[in-house]
């Protein structure tokens, strides 16, 4: 009966950090402040993009800034891109564990207590990749350029006109929608990973991740919008 | 034969003390050389592995279950006794000791039963150590409350899951012992013989439930913790599982049974609502704390409760037993309930059954505190009988719950079969002819932790054992007629289910052999088992095979032992012609109604000794000798 | 009333299973899911079929040896309430009840709907106790313990070990029965000194039994029959972090997924 127990007992003198990554708990410690870090970049993000509605002045100068600050903005986006591939690689090693852990599957299987949110974030996330892939490509990189013409430092205007084609804002808005679904559960998910959670405070923490997310949503998916309804020109 | 119970001389408050010290002791470096085996898991099987374990001996422990965490010791819900007098309200060892033997109806040994007050203190010293969740107060302090019948607030409690998280207390201990490698757990496997060899226990023949293989277990000594037979009514409270196979078993092998006719019947269950009724739930005895137990006064008054006026209402308990009231003790609240049924005034669509009303309680107290009190048990009625407690009151009806006889034992907790050990339930020895109210937790805990890890060191420092080997064939002899029991079963291919036996053989026993007995109904019942047990033998069918899990190959094989304990008991009862405790004879009662004792001829164990298949089984008597609690008349009046 | 019962039924773990469909006419509404079960075992005993096998103990909600899935629920739809204590009258006549056991690796199918949970007590031996062995304990009133902090550990240790947490997990993990077991005993103060190296020990051994992982979706707390809180295993979680950063050289903590070594079905 102990013979699981010895095995672990022979190896027992791995390196800890080793050991915490490749525990369960290790890696939904990891996919917490990695998914902390990439919320903050979000929070940060929207702040930046919401100065489009002060006008072509603010926001291009917020772009100019940003890289003038080359070395700094490189360790940002290093660290993000870490954040990604931590969250990722944690992601599919767990959910390759959870797949053989129950290899036959009910023929009927009902949600009784979880959100919607929490169901799909096998989905919401890699979506959502895609979705910064594309972002990346069409904002800032500009090899991708479904309109008219991409200037190179004129973030006013690749904005705009990026959002007037009718689809990349329909695309937007649903990724950023998802990106919603995602924070939802996981804004609230990060605290119970790490292990701060109280009966008391789970409800209130549930009820600030579902307006946070809102929020977030609601501030990103103004602006294509306002684009689209020409409040934005 | 004479039975020699090896109670020490002397005063009784040094009894265990001297026992102790006469105790010869396993040298340290020889304890991993001995081999024990205990069979059952519940709270005096769990901890008597665990603490043979921590002593160094070599332990294998088997239950049925897939786990020893689902003994039924983890139903129990209301509490465990100590004499920890912390409510400073005049409890004590002796008075501990003194209620005990008097609840008994004077019909244990005084020994034993001191013993178990002195033990039970440190049994919730070591449970609170071990992390069990008594209730506290808001101090810090552990919580006491009165229970069943007590004038003293001696009860500890964890909600109403007492006996779970003392089982879950001890089932850990058992598993860090597991752990430890010092003891092996052998679960979902069943006893079926015990190896008796040079007329030492040896050893024993056990079925692998799934995969249907016997196997040959040979130790030093054998401790046999698999609790009690109320499962041969059938209905009862105990878990369906429950069954008296190991301790029959050890019977025919020539271990004396004591007192089998003692059982108790248990006053506040949910009432049975119809045939397919599989078992009976109880409902913890703490809600007659606080309800109050009535019946109409008219015959088939079928008006519902809250519609019967006050003055209409026959609170029995309160008017018959003004001193104690709700709270008499368990044989003697049940005796009520049922008096008042027989005479038609019973509740509910069957008439079996007597109010449980809180109405007066929630006025006085408000319901948020009954909700603290009894919110658990309030719920569980709720869902089973969608009826809700709060508004209207509960249904309740006696019905079986413990069996206070079991194998006898002296006080060393040995059998009449050297090497063979019997713990808790399965035992005879602390409770008489009734038990109170939370003490079960306290023998089994007590017998598990505290003595029996001094009684087999004395044991085994004791006696010599020959090498013996599984295939001894003694051992062997065993297995084949084990293995020729199970063929038999399988091969009668008959018309009638083994439930459908055991529910008739059930109903025999209790109209006869129930809350109320005559020597004419017993007779009877006699009569009546043994030609259902032909008619068992002859027609009952077992689907499947023997080499796989099987449920009604197990069931049927613990119905036939139940057939035969069923007789033994009813020979007990008609052979007892006494009233004590919960062995109610009706031609024996006070001009009140109330039992009626023969201290004269009457005041011994009756130990049963087994003489073959239908030979009638031998009394030999262990006479009972009370110096410090003399007998008396039992009056909650 | 009627109902058609569609039970799982597979001879053991080597032999394919399926659905197979019951017709039970005879249930009263005041009658058990068991009791339910009871009657069609009869009626199949009768005609000389074998039996559904299913596990059950006490049949009163507390031992913990019942559960199957009702309609794609673990324990049926009755909230805090064990397939045993579940009475029909929850059902509408002409029903249909899909009924299967349990599903996940760590709980290897005996038969029917039986499955072997030990994979739970591997976890309990691996540092689910005090250690403390008999005779060593002080009087239980040297301890004080607030009454809140007996009440946290109370519903903790409330835990019957049936195994719907994992059955109702998506990703069959035993999170929440490993981490009640935690939560339990840390709150208390005697189960303090054994803290770090009790979270290291049992998260070690759950790992390696082939349980899968949380993603804090709370199936598991939805159908608990004791309903033990999500919050045990955000317990759980911050014991094993704040053990794993401090210095235990000596315990286990080779957590790496070894699902192929525990996998029997």
């Amino acid at each position: 009966m102990s013979a699981t127990i010895s095995v672990a007992e022979a190896h027992s003198r791995k390196n800890r950090a080793v050991t915490f990554w490749q525990s369960t708990n290790g890696k939904k410690v990891v996919m917490a402040v990695t998914g902390a870090m990439m919320f903050l970049f979000v929070i940060g993000h929207l702040l930046g993009n919401l100065q489009v509605f002060e006008g072509p002045e603010k926001i291009n100068a917020y772009g100019h800034f940003l890289h003038s600050i080359g070395e700094v903005l490189w360790i940002v986006r290093g660290t993000l891109i870490m954040a990604i591939l931590l969250h990722i690689a944690a992601t599919v090693q767990l959910a390759i564990r959870n797949k053989k852990a129950r290899p036959i599957g009910y023929s009927r299987k009902e949600a009784i207590n979880s959100s919607y949110a929490s169901r799909t974030m096998y989905w919401s996330g890699p979506i959502v990749l895609a979705f910064i892939i594309f972002h990346l490509l069409q904002f800032t990189a500009g090899y991708v350029h479904p309109e008219a013409r991409f200037v190179e430092g004129d973030v006013y205007h690749n904005l705009v006109s990026g959002f007037q084609v009718w689809w990349v804002s329909l695309w937007y808005i649903f990724a950023i929608t998802l990106l919603g679904f995602h924070l939802r559960h996981g804004i609230w998910s990060m605290f119970q990973s790490v292990g701060i959670a109280h009966p008391r405070h789970t409800q209130t923490l549930k009820h600030a991740a579902l307006l946070i997310a809102t929020l977030i949503v609601l501030g990103y998916i103004s602006i294509p919008i306002s684009i689209l309804l020409g409040l934005v020109k | 034969m004479t039975l020699d119970a090896r109670i020490p001389s002397g005063p009784i408050e040094q009894a265990w003390d001297k026992a102790r010290f006469d105790m010869k002791l396993v040298n340290p470096a020889n304890k991993r050389k001995h081999n024990l085996i205990v069979v059952g898991s519940g709270l005096a099987g769990a901890s008597a592995s665990a603490s043979l374990g921590e002593l160094g001996y070599n332990v294998k422990c088997f239950c049925f279950q897939d786990s020893p965490r689902r003994a039924h010791s983890i139903a129990a819900q209301g509490g465990i006794n100590a004499a920890k007098n912390y409510p400073n309200d005049g409890e004590s060892i002796y008075r501990l000791f003194y209620d005990t033997v008097k609840g008994g109806d004077f019909r244990a040994r005084e020994a034993n039963i001191y013993r178990l007050a002195e033990i039970s203190n440190h049994i919730i010293d070591q449970c609170v150590a071990q992390g069990v969740p008594f209730a506290r107060e808001y101090g810090g302090t552990l919580t006491n409350r009165s229970f069943g019948g007590a004038q003293v607030s001696r009860t500890f409690y964890a909600r109403g899951q007492t006996g779970q998280q003392l089982l879950l207390g001890a089932y850990q201990a058992l598993e860090r012992q597991v752990h430890a490698g010092t003891v092996t757990m052998i679960p979902r496997t069943e006893m079926l013989d015990l190896i008796v060899i040079d007329g030492q226990a040896r050893g024993i023949v056990a079925r692998n439930l799934v995969t249907g293989k016997f196997t040959v277990h040979i130790a030093d000594a054998v401790v046999l913790a698999t609790g009690g037979y109320g499962n041969v009514y059938y209905l009862s409270t105990n878990a369906k599982g429950s069954n008296a196979t190991a301790i029959w078993r050890a019977y025919k092998r020539g271990a004396l049974f004591a007192n089998p006719c003692f059982t108790q019947i248990h006053p506040t269950c949910i009432p049975v609502s119809g045939e397919y009724q599989s078992k009976l739930t109880l409902m913890s005895e703490s809600l007659r704390n606080d309800g109050r137990i009535w019946v109409p006064k008219t015959k088939g008054d079928k008006r519902p409760p809250n519609e019967i006026p006050e003055d209409e209402r026959d609170y029995y308990l309160e008017r018959r037993y003004p001193s104690f009231g709700n709270l008499v003790p368990r044989d003697v609240a049940s005796r009520n309930a049922k008096a008042v049924c027989d005479e038609g005034r019973g509740v509910g669509k069957t008439g079996l059954g007597v109010y449980l009303d809180f109405s007066e309680a929630i006025a006085r107290l408000g319901e948020k505190t009954i909700r603290e009190r009894y919110g658990n048990l309030f719920d569980m009625y709720q869902r089973i009988t969608d009826e809700d407690p709060y508004k209207a009151p509960m249904r309740i009806y006696p019905a079986i719950h413990y069996t206070m006889g079991g194998l006898w034992v002296d006080y060393q907790l040995q059998s009449t079969i050297p090497g063979l050990f019997v713990l808790g339930e399965a035992n005879f020895s602390d409770h008489g002819a009734n038990r109170l109210g939370a003490s079960a937790l306290m023998q089994g805990l007590s017998d598990g932790y505290f003595i029996i890890p001094y009684t087999v060191g004395n044991y085994l420092a004791t006696n010599k054992f020959a090498k013996v080997g599984e295939s001894h064939a003694e051992a062997q002899s065993a297995v084949t007629i084990a293995q020729q029991k199970i063929d038999k079963l399988l091969s009668i291919k008959g018309k009638r289910t083994v439930d459908s036996f055991h529910r008739e053989l059930g109903k025999i026993l209790w109209d006869y052999c129930g809350m109320a007995r005559t020597a004419e109904g017993l007779e009877k019942a006699i009569g009546e088992i043994r030609a259902l047990r032909d008619e068992y033998w002859h027609n009952v069918t077992v689907p499947g095979s023997g080499d796989d899990l099987n449920q009604s190959l197990e069931k049927a094989g613990r119905v036939a032992d139940f057939f035969e304990l069923a007789e033994l008991m009813c020979i007990d009862a008609r052979d007892r012609n006494e009233s004590c405790g919960g062995h109610f004879r009706e031609e024996h009662q006070t001009p009140e109604g109330e039992a009626q004792r023969d201290d004269e001829h009457y005041s011994y164990v009756a130990a049963w000794g087994y003489r073959g298949r239908d030979a009638a089984p031998e009394l030999t008597k262990e006479p009972l000798e009370f110096q410090y609690v003399h007998p008396s008349q039992r009056s909650y009046k | 009333m009627k109902l058609k019962l569609k039970i799982w039924r597979q001879k053991n773990c080597k032999e394919k299973g399926k659905f197979v469909q019951y017709a039970v006419d005879n249930v009263d509404p005041e009658m058990s899911m068991l009791e339910c079960l009871d009657v069609l075992n009869e009626s199949l005993i009768e005609r000389d079929e074998e039996p559904v096998a299913f596990e059950h103990d006490c049949r009163e909600g507390i031992c913990g040896s019942c559960g199957f899935m009702i309609n794609g629920v673990a324990h049926g739809p009755e909230r805090a309430t064990t397939v045993c204590q579940l009475t029909m009258r929850h059902f509408k006549d002409g029903d249909e009840l899909a009924i299967e056991p349990w599903r996940s690796v760590a709980f290897p199918l005996v038969k029917d709907l039986v499955v072997d949970r030990s994979a739970f007590d591997h976890i309990i031996e691996a540092g689910g106790y005090i250690s403390v062995s008999t005779g060593n304990a002080q009087d239980g009133n040297t301890l004080l313990i607030g009454k809140d902090i007996a009440d946290k550990a109370m519903d903790a240790a409330a835990c019957i070990g049936c195994g719907a947490c994992v059955a109702a997990c998506p990703n069959a993990s035993a999170a929440l029965f490993t981490g009640a077991k935690i939560a339990h005993l840390g709150a208390l103060p005697q189960g303090k000194p054994e803290r770090d190296r009790r979270a290291l020990s049992m998260v070690s051994q759950m790992n390696m039994e082939a349980f899968g992982n949380c993603t804090n979706i709370g199936e598991c707390t939805g159908v608990c029959p004791k309903e033990i809180p999500l919050e045990a295993i955000a317990t759980m979680n911050r014991d094993y972090l704040l053990a794993s950063c401090k210095k235990r050289e000596d315990i286990a903590t080779d957590i790496s997924p070894v699902i192929e070594l525990t996998a029997k079905g």
